[in-house]
């Protein structure tokens, strides 16, 4: 039961959102949202992404979906995370796109 | 061909061209990482364009995994054969095996991708195929 409400809280919470510059020289192309999807899905939250604090929203954890917004260098990315874990996977991706994804 | 032991769902890369198939690899290991296990295999049995079947039970044997196989293909006889060699697979591993409809490249790319993830057969598959959705 606890764990129940747990989770229905969760769902129900309002959505973490914050945003990070791309750094790196490409963009996020084809490697960076493997590192990307891949990160994020380690986590149970739902993550989506944006160009614009508004949207359209592209699920994180597909990497077809997130290879299609081409978002280039200098580009803004919102994200916007929903559960238990979404701080956790918040400070992953910030970190990871504040990194340049490991290749600047 | 080359491999890497997990439970992870295995990529088998299967082209006309053995050098198709082992660029395909090399992209899937410098973007993805070891946490998949991969094989290729390309070329008929001369070293000419083409599949084998042979080549392709020994790429799912080497990319083995209990959580399955999925396998990547570029044209026909790839498929075809690629269909085959599932068909030759003892009983209880023909059911692990399924082959995308995908484009080779991107397509094995990206089942690793959500592989590395540790999703299962039926999400790996589901990823890859999302390019022609």
């Amino acid at each position: 039961m606890p764990d129940a409400n747990a989770s229905r809280a969760a769902e129900s919470a309002v959505p973490l959102t914050a945003s990070a510059v791309l750094v790196n020289a490409v963009g996020l192309h084809a490697r960076p949202s493997v590192k990307l999807t891949q990160c994020a899905k380690r986590f149970a939250a739902s993550i989506e992404l944006a160009l614009a604090p508004d949207g359209p929203w592209t699920d994180a954890k597909s990497p077809v979906k997130v290879m299609r917004v081409k978002a280039p260098q200098g580009a803004t990315l919102h994200f916007r995370v929903t559960g238990a874990d979404g701080e956790a996977a918040l400070a992953a991706l910030l970190a990871l796109v504040n990194d340049g994804f490991g290749e600047a | 061909m080359s491999s890497s032991n997990s439970g992870n769902v295995g990529i088998v890369i299967v082209s006309h061209s053995s050098k198709v198939a082992e660029g395909a690899a090399d992209m899937v290991r410098q973007m993805v990482g070891d946490a998949v296990p991969l094989a290729w295999t390309g070329g008929d049995i001369d070293g000419g364009l083409g599949t084998n079947v042979a080549g392709i039970l020994e790429a799912i044997e080497a990319a083995w995994s209990p959580a399955g196989v999925a396998i990547l293909v570029d044209l026909g006889g790839a498929e075809t054969n690629s269909e085959m060699a599932v068909e030759m697979l003892p009983e209880d591993r023909r059911t692990r095996v399924v082959v995308c409809n995908a484009p080779v490249v991107e397509g094995a790319v990206i089942a690793a991708t959500e592989s590395s993830g540790g999703s299962p057969l039926v999400a790996v598959k589901r990823s890859a195929e999302e390019f022609y959705a």
